[in-house]
């Protein structure tokens, strides 16, 4: 299946709902198959590699930070470029712009870049496929 | 006719439109088309026998490959057991590779 190119839009904000596990697990499998992928992140999804997120502990059931390991979405963004390079795929992140400026987001992960709705129309016409995973 | 590849995140006990989603899994059968319909997270839910609730099995029996994420049914401890008959546990990789030949793909 290497050489084909899918393309997700995402536009959950991270720790709201299963959608964005799903999607994170999605695209995880697509790169591990060796298969180039785009994402393009709109509204809150934005907010998925967002480098300053923090870990924190668990006060009601007496964890501290370091025995609770909070997942961040932004890791499980890191660990999908690594598998990407592992495998030979290509992750192409782009955050929306005017999203990420009116959230106060411009801090991300390595491998994410901002662009515009615009470069999700460019990918929908080049790639294999497109699915788009909504909010509602 | 075409592949198609529907996605079913949502409980129907929870979201009523989820019954057209199934609607539109049997038209596009009828019509001649290769559907399937994939069920993730609560979509998973109606995948358990349940004596009242026939449709996923009338799905199955119609034509369209209704398969369940097997996560999913491991996380509500749901057995494959269990399962409707004509509803199979999958892994996504199932989805990723009917993207990549080009199934149409809707997510709900």
């Amino acid at each position: 299946m290497s050489g084909k190119t899918l393309t997700f839009c995402l536009m959950d904000a991270p720790f709201e709902n299963a959608r964005t596990t799903t999607a994170l697990r999605l695209i995880d499998t697509a790169v591990r198959q060796g298969m180039n992928v785009n994402v393009f992140a709109y509204e809150g999804a934005v907010g998925i590699p967002f480098s300053k997120q923090s870990a924190h502990a668990n006060s009601v059931h007496g964890f501290e930070k370091e025995e609770w390991n909070h997942p961040l979405p932004k890791d499980w963004v890191t660990e999908i470029m690594n598998h990407a390079k592992a495998s030979g795929a290509k992750v192409d992140w782009i955050n929306c712009g005017l999203c990420v400026d009116e959230r106060g987001m411009n801090e991300a992960v390595e491998g994410v870049r901002r662009g515009t709705p615009g470069d999700l129309v460019n990918w929908a016409d080049t790639s294999d496929n497109t699915l788009v995973i909504p909010t509602k | 006719m075409a592949n198609y590849l529907l996605i079913e995140s949502r409980d129907p006990f929870e979201v009523n439109d989820v019954a057209y989603f199934y609607d539109l899994a049997s038209g596009l059968k009828a019509r001649g088309n290769e559907v399937t319909l994939f069920l993730v997270q609560n979509g998973v839910l109606p995948a358990r026998k349940n004596p009242s609730d026939d449709t996923l099995a009338k799905l199955a029996t119609a034509g369209v490959q209704v398969l369940a994420d097997n996560l999913s049914l491991q996380e509500r401890g749901i057995q494959g057991s269990s399962l409707v008959n004509g509803v199979a546990a999958a892994e996504l990789d199932v989805v990723i590779e009917k993207m990549a030949d080009g199934a149409k793909t809707l997510w709900h």
